[in-house]
């Protein structure tokens, strides 16, 4: 149909509401909903393949185990924060849960001798008291929560480093009483980060790679098709109208900072079974990963808002473009410069495109 | 004195679809004060941010001592002479700097201001400004530390040491005890003395007695009276700006059912009288009165977020003191809140999310939600309340403001409840989802009992079985839906009733 700008004065008068759309504007709109959806997809997908046929050796089920278990870590902690963002929250300290947990894993062990599951259940109850008091913080005390979680990240930071004197943990390091640590990482717990499970081919794929995928697929299930989940949106998008809807806003605050720190914690236990020592000096990129990971998730199908399953494959976005750099011989200082450039991009697929869906917003 | 510091002729105002202003004629006259009356969005804030700079205007003329004025900015209509004192006191004050410098905040953008700040110097200004505000203050107090009055009379000051020479106050002493109130009073009689033009903007009868030269009414964007003779009519005033145009509605009214809500003796403030009163199934009450006559507290109060100063109350014979919206909820009282865009909308929502939000129990078996399950409720209220839109999928933010606030109510007449309270559920509602939702509520009324909260007079006259008027916290009148005598209804509202104390106040 053409457009007629004649008849659009009369034709107001007419009960027929729908104003006549020219055709042109129409399909530029459809199209700009699909980049919108699909681009991100799309962008991955291209990636995928340029990276295939550009280098040797990218496509391969052991290239896709490295790019999953490079990511696993960074991914499970960025579901961790997707939940405080999705109710209007955010998770500074997630990066030094992970630390702390790595620490208090070895320590259990090597220095306090422990089983394999103590250390595992000290950690995640950890995370799940720091949560609770960034929670606590944020709900009772009415510390934004930029500034609170900031503050847990300073102490947990310095507390991690107190009972070793700041030094590493490894088996035969003196302690700071001047005996001999005797306790080993016991096999159980290492196997949690170096075991391989058969998959087309023998010792594929690694535990943490399932974790992540396991991981993934519960917060997607409790945001998404939980009434629980469904709550938190709410919270995030209008917190004082889900109030009034009779929702009891500040357990659901806590409780996404409990399972942030839950999070946080597996990562830190898994990085710690990789790893086989308590590294002090590990796991320093993994705040900034994380986050950037749970906001590139925002430009995922064009949802302009955290979920679980874009933050998957803003995490494995992240770690096919590295993958693929590093095959192609880019040098490792370049590897922020990345992700930075993926971020940004990412986040203009968010805000620019899908506020002009809104019609300009509001 | 009769001359006219600003003119303003046919402003139109609208944001997006919403006219908020048509056509506005309007003078204020130097050296007298000229109060602004209207209901919540009649178009008030916006006529006084157009004069000040915040808005442009779409159409029409403002004149300035006969010179053309059309400020771009805050501070262009501050040089021009029009000083604003906003509504939101902490848009007037900043609160992490002292009060000098609060008070000499706006000499330090004039052109120059110099570099560095000469303290001294600045407090001494300061306190001059002070003094003659009869502010005792020490000017070195944060702002921060001082109380709502103190900082109210503040950013009163900061507008004065701007010489205006038209003074917009918008209302000014929503936050002033008595005394304070006239500390501000005897101000604005010198400043009208010296010639200033005052635009004053409040709903309290006794600020608009004490101080109106003269009184301009608006109402749903138009001038709806203008009123300068002595003595002032102030029912009039009132008349005007609520409406009370019978309306095509009739309502019969309903045999009431067993009580269901029982007040006995809650007080909302010291000032005010203990209510008590009884609501029955199958009744539809409406409670009336001004702004801050106490109608959002008595529904803060039922729906569990504040606790009455004093006084009792019983739900189906049983006492009832809900600790949290939560607890209300769990007793069967369900409360729409008005204002529904920062209270009741979730913008990210679609239809159906939106309406089943408090009810998400109903449709999730172990938690799990069904979509199915959702989408048969939201089709059923959809067809209820005839809302507007292509599915229950749609975003709520493609309905029109009508639709939006049907899907609000529907909410919560979604499932069945004791108590429904409405506050204000026909708030930039257009007249045709006004009638729908209104019938929608009166249809289903055996079911419950129901409370309305309305300023608008016709708004209350279209749903209710009984009217119960609230002036200043306290219960001033009540009739019953039929041949309603809207003098003496008007008369309660705007608290003339208590000078004729033989007005039948109780009739019902």
């Amino acid at each position: 149909m053409t457009t007629d700008t004649q008849t659009s004065q009369p034709q107001a008068s007419k009960p027929v509401p729908p104003r006549p759309v020219p055709a042109s504007v129409d399909r530029s709109q459809t199209l700009v909903n699909l980049a919108i959806r699909y681009g991100f997809l799309c962008l991955l997908l291209g990636l995928i393949v340029f990276f295939s046929l550009a280098t040797n050796g990218f496509a391969g089920p052991r290239s896709a185990a490295f790019i999953f278990q490079s990511v696993a870590i960074t991914g499970i902690l960025a579901l961790g924060v997707t939940c405080t963002l999705v109710v209007g929250g955010f998770d500074l300290s997630i990066g030094s849960v992970a630390t702390s947990a790595l620490m208090l894993s070895a320590y259990m062990m090597v220095v306090l001798e422990q089983s394999a599951f103590v250390a595992v259940l000290a950690c995640l109850v950890m995370g799940a008291f720091v949560g609770l008091i960034n929670g606590l913080l944020i709900v009772k005390m009415r510390v934004p929560d930029l500034l609170a979680t900031l503050g847990m990240m300073f102490l947990l930071i310095g507390l991690q480093r107190i009972p070793t004197e700041g030094r590493s943990i490894s088996t035969g390091m003196t302690l700071p009483g001047g005996e001999v640590a005797e306790g080993v990482f016991s096999p159980a717990f290492l196997w949690l980060g170096r075991h391989r499970f058969d998959f087309v081919l023998e010792d594929l794929i690694p535990v943490p790679v399932i974790i992540f995928l396991i991981v993934g697929l519960f917060v997607w299930v409790f945001l998404e098709l939980t009434r629980h989940g469904r709550l938190m949106y709410a919270i995030g998008s209008n917190e004082r109208a889900t109030a009034l809807a009779g929702t009891n806003v500040n357990r659901y605050k806590i409780t996404a900072y409990m399972i942030s720190g839950v999070m946080a914690s597996i990562g830190g236990i898994l990085l710690a079974a990789r790893l086989g020592r308590g590294d002090i000096a590990s796991g320093n990129n993994l705040l900034l990963d994380s986050v950037a990971a749970a906001l590139i998730g925002f430009a995922v199908l064009g949802a302009a808002k955290p979920n679980a399953f874009g933050t998957a494959i803003g995490a494995l976005f992240v770690g096919v473009l590295l993958q693929g750099l590093t095959m192609m011989n880019a040098p490792y200082y370049t590897q922020d410069f990345v992700k930075g450039g993926v971020l940004v991009v990412a986040l203009m697929f968010t805000f620019a495109l899908s506020t002009r869906k809104r019609g300009g917003g509001h | 004195m009769q001359h006219a510091a600003c003119r303003v002729v046919g402003i139109e105002k609208a944001f997006g679809p919403n006219r908020v202003l048509r056509g506005i004629d309007l003078t204020i006259p130097a050296g007298q004060i000229t109060v602004l009356m209207g209901a919540n969005g009649a178009g008030k804030s916006t006529l006084v941010k157009i004069l000040c700079g915040v808005h442009a205007r779409d159409g029409g003329n403002i004149e300035l001592f006969g010179e053309p004025f059309s400020p771009a900015s805050p501070s262009q209509a501050i040089e021009a002479g029009v000083v604003t004192v906003h509504q939101s006191i902490n848009d007037g004050v900043i609160p992490d700097l002292d009060v000098a410098s609060n008070l000499m905040l706006d000499r330090l953008n004039e052109p120059g201001a110099g570099f560095f700040i000469n303290r001294g110097k600045l407090r001494g200004e300061a306190r001059k400004i002070a003094s003659a505000m009869g502010l005792d203050i020490d000017v070195r107090t944060q702002v921060s530390d001082l109380g709502v009055a103190e900082r109210q009379l503040i950013a009163i000051a900061r507008a004065m040491a701007k010489d205006p020479k038209v003074l917009i106050l918008d209302e000014p002493t929503s936050s002033l005890s008595a005394t304070e109130a006239e500390r501000l009073f005897k101000l604005l009689d010198h400043l009208r003395e010296t010639g200033v033009a005052i635009l004053y903007i409040s709903h309290r009868m006794s600020d608009i007695r004490r101080i109106a030269d003269r009184i301009i009414s608006m109402r749903d964007g138009q001038i709806s009276g203008t009123f300068e003779t002595e003595p002032l009519d102030y029912e009039g005033a009132v008349t005007a700006m609520l409406g009370h145009a019978m309306t095509a509605v009739d309502i019969n009214v309903a045999a009431k059912g067993e009580p269901v809500i029982e007040l006995d003796g809650i007080k909302l403030s010291e000032g005010g009288a203990p209510i008590t009163l009884t609501i029955h199934r199958n009744e539809v009450v409406a409670i009336t009165g001004l702004l801050g006559s106490g109608k959002t507290k008595i529904a803060s109060i039922l729906f569990g977020m504040e606790k009455p100063l004093a006084g009792q109350m019983r739900l189906a014979g049983k006492p009832y003191t809900p600790a949290s919206p939560e607890a209300a909820i769990a007793a069967g009282v369900f409360m729409s809140p008005k204002d529904r865009a920062s209270n009741g909308v979730i913008p990210t929502f679609d239809i159906t999310q939106n309406l089943t939000l408090p009810f998400t129990a109903r449709h999730a078996p172990f938690s799990f939600l069904s979509r199915a399950s959702e989408k048969r409720t939201t089709q059923s209220m959809i067809e209820q309340l005839g809302v507007v839109c292509q599915s229950p999928a749609d975003d709520i933010g493609t309905l029109s403001g009508g639709n939006q606030q049907k899907v609000m109510v529907g909410r919560w007449m979604a499932e069945a409840s004791q108590l429904l309270v409405l506050d204000e559920p026909f708030q930039g509602v257009d007249i045709r989802a006004r009638r729908d939702i209104g019938r929608s509520i009166r249809n289903t009324a055996s079911e419950r009992a129901t409370i309305v909260f309305a300023a608008e007079l016709d708004e209350a006259l279209e749903i209710a079985d009984r009217i119960l008027v609230l002036y200043e916290h306290s219960l001033v009148g009540e009739h019953r839906n039929e041949n309603v005598d809207l003098g003496a209804m008007l008369a309660q509202v705007s608290g003339q009733a208590a000078q004729y104390p033989n007005t039948e106040t109780h009739a019902s």
